[in-house]
């Protein structure tokens, strides 16, 4: 932009050009060659590997909201999960057959279905949020945590609209403005318009996050997170910004339910709403780096792929066998990645990918000057 | 008389369990008038400025605060009526810039949504443009152009306390508590903070109530003074009046004996003299741990 000096990057010449999202060259170069990328991956992968990149960007979206409510509100919620499940039972019962077997009102405009997902969802984490002004730090969240057994007690029980355990239900087939997603179609596979749609989504996500994080909402949430008394006297209103970190963070949670079981196409309610979810989230985020958006997403990529790479481990360490009955096993071996991974990250990196993605920025900044 | 009285505090008593830190203390602050509350540490100073701020909630009293009785309100109500502070340990938040510190303390006067927030559009991105030429303001007020874009976790304490006076002026305050500004700093940015405090006084015509235990400062920028002991009030008038003062004498000569600071042999020649040298005690025996360990200021 004719409005930033070349070669001296942090010389603005307008407020409009120092506070605009992409402020640097660098910023817009890179976000570009992602979205190409991102966008031409479909005509490159293989549909197995789709459904996998696809499943890591609905995800992202997720832990992107609980970035917000945790990494960036300092709010530690364990509820996750139940928001997550909330939104997927709701895309599930609006997008669901109205003659079938469970409860279904076959809307499957996904303009429709997908935001009320998250406002189901957002509207039960405001009835949450009086909780965290009353709660602080762990107590958070433990009664957080209640609500993940309250949620799968529901889950399992309400059989009409889940299908019950071990029985389940179908996900509704996406379509916009008409157009069928979620079928194979004469130019694109469904793997491939599922991805983009998830691409889309991802990216319409993670600019609203960034957007809320640089505005007077993120700061207020940071302020709550750092100093809360102080944040009180600088006129942030607490109860109210811990309610719209509750609320916005659901909302994301309920998207990325709806959407998260549409590749598979079904859904039941064994263990995918549990506590073990709502860690992994958490997992995730830490691994990724709490307090940056790129952090969530590149979390959420990590973990995703996660078992994709250890699967190949049997093939180079034979006596890691791939079968679960055995031991030891590639899904024992995974959980203490899981768990080694957090305790790394926690102790010699806690900005997690993000701050060494950072470190190696800084260190080719100063090549051959690094110190 | 209402009508050129900014703030009156009328018989608070607040009392936690076992001890009263504010008992029975009344003054009234004017529209350009810098007020200052001296008194030992533990007399009962940061309290009476977080009963001010809402951040306790006082057992007995009255507070109006232009013309609205603020007693009972919420810290985030009593900051969008006009009132800010500085607290005695730098309550900054560490992690962020010193520009969004300073975004921060325009938060009330940003008044779009959440909604418009997501979309960065109109509202939001036109106040959000105004807030940032207006804390560019404050930064070239305060001399703060070599520290913008750091975080204030990494600066050194005096551009901290500055940093903070920043985010208070940010506020646009229509009173403004300043709870020990010069307190551990050095002398040259003691200087530095005086000529801040007689800028704020002069170009922005914001009164305010000064705290502090440098003596020099109190009697060189106060128009009136008032002393605390043990939370009561001891005496209030001019500086020159103050430092005459039997009971003011009386109460400093107590403290200087129990810090032990005073060279004292027995009849001292002046009063400002006398106060001179408790608080020099005063500051350096107890001022110091009290950085560090008091929670009451601000935790
Ligand atoms: N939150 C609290 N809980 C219990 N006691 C408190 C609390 N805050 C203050 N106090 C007590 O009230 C008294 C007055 O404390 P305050 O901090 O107001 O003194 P101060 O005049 O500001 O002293 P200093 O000069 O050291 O800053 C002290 O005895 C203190 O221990
Ligand atoms: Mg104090």
């Amino acid at each position: 932009m004719s409005t930033m000096v070349r070669g001296r990057p942090l010389l603005y010449t307008s407020y409009e050009a120092e506070m605009a999202l992409l402020n640097t060259r660098t910023k817009r170069v890179w976000l570009g060659v992602l979205l190409i990328i991102g966008a031409a991956l479909p005509f490159l992968l293989t549909d197995a590997t789709l459904q996998t990149f696809a499943r890591a960007m609905i995800t992202a979206v997720g832990v992107i909201g609980l970035g917000l409510l945790t990494g960036y509100a300092g709010q530690v919620s364990l509820g996750h999960a139940f928001f997550i499940g909330l939104g997927a039972y709701t895309a599930a019962v609006l997008g669901g057959d109205p003659e079938g077997r469970r409860l279904g009102f076959g809307i499957t405009e996904l303009l429709i279905w997908l935001p009320a997902a998250g406002l189901v969802a957002a509207l039960a984490g405001l009835l949450v949020a009086p909780l965290a002004v009353r709660l602080r730090g762990l107590y958070l969240a433990i009664v957080t945590l209640g609500l993940v057994f309250v949620g799968g007690h529901i889950f399992n029980e309400w059989r009409d609209a889940t299908g019950g355990p071990g029985i389940g239900r179908s996900m509704p087939a996406p379509t916009l403005f008409g157009y069928e997603l979620g079928v194979n179609g004469e130019l694109f596979t469904r793997d491939q318009k599922l991805y983009w749609l998830m691409f889309a989504v991802l990216v319409v996500f993670a600019l609203a996050a960034r957007n809320i994080a640089r505005s007077r909402v993120g700061r207020a949430f940071t302020a709550i997170r750092d100093r809360d008394v102080a944040a009180g006297v600088m006129g942030v209103n607490l109860a109210r910004y811990k309610a719209t970190a509750f609320a916005i963070s659901s909302f994301y949670a309920g998207c990325c339910g709806a959407l998260l079981y549409v590749v598979p196409g079904f859904l039941a309610p064994n263990g995918v709403f549990n506590l073990e979810v709502s860690v992994l989230f958490i997992a995730m985020l830490l691994i990724g780096g709490v307090g940056t958006i790129s952090g969530a997403i590149l979390g959420a990529f990590f973990i995703t792929f996660l078992p994709t790479a250890t699967r190949l481990i049997p093939d180079a360490f034979p006596f890691i066998s791939a079968s679960p009955t055995e031991f030891p096993n590639v899904f024992i071996l995974e959980q203490v990645l899981y768990g080694a991974l957090v305790i790394i990250f926690l102790i010699f990196e806690p900005r997690g990918l993000f701050g060494i993605w950072l470190r190696l920025r800084n260190y080719w900044k100063t090549w051959p000057f690094s110190y | 008389m209402t009508s050129d009285v900014i703030l009156s505090f009328e018989d608070v008593r607040l009392a936690f369990a076992g001890v009263v830190a504010i008992d029975g203390v009344s003054f009234t602050v004017g529209r350009d008038e810098l007020f200052a509350i001296i008194g030992p540490n533990g007399a009962g100073k940061t309290s009476i400025f977080n009963v001010l701020s809402g951040v306790y909630r006082p057992q007995r009293g009255r507070v109006v605060f232009d013309g609205k009785d603020i007693l009972g309100r919420r810290p985030h109500q009593i900051a969008a009526a006009g009132l800010a502070r500085t607290f005695q340990n730098v309550e900054l938040f560490a992690n962020l810039t010193v520009l969004d510190n300073l975004m921060l303390g325009l938060h009330t006067h940003l008044t779009y949504g959440t909604f418009s927030a997501i979309a960065w559009f109109g509202r939001a991105r036109r106040q959000e443009l105004a807030a940032r030429a207006e804390v560019e303001r404050i930064v070239d007020f305060l001399e703060l152009e070599q520290w913008r874009r750091m975080p204030v976790g990494l600066l050194p304490y005096g551009v901290q306390k500055r940093v903070e006076l920043g985010r208070a002026l940010a506020m646009r305050p229509k009173l403004l508590l300043l709870d020990e500004p010069v307190a551990g700093m050095n002398l040259e940015e003691t200087e530095d903070m005086a000529r801040f405090i007689l800028d704020i006084r002069e170009e922005l015509k914001i009164p305010m109530i000064l705290v502090e235990h440098d003596m020099g400062l109190v009697m060189d920028l106060a128009d009136r003074v008032m002393v605390v002991d043990f939370g009561r009030p001891v005496a209030t008038g001019k500086p020159a009046e103050i430092q005459r003062h039997p009971e003011v004498l009386r109460a400093y000569l107590g403290e200087a004996a129990r810090t032990g600071e005073t060279s004292g042999t027995g009849e001292p020649s002046g009063t400002g003299e006398v106060i001179q040298t408790a608080t020099v005690g005063n500051t350096a025996t107890v001022g110091e741990g009290a950085r560090g360990t008091d929670s009451g200021g601000g935790a």
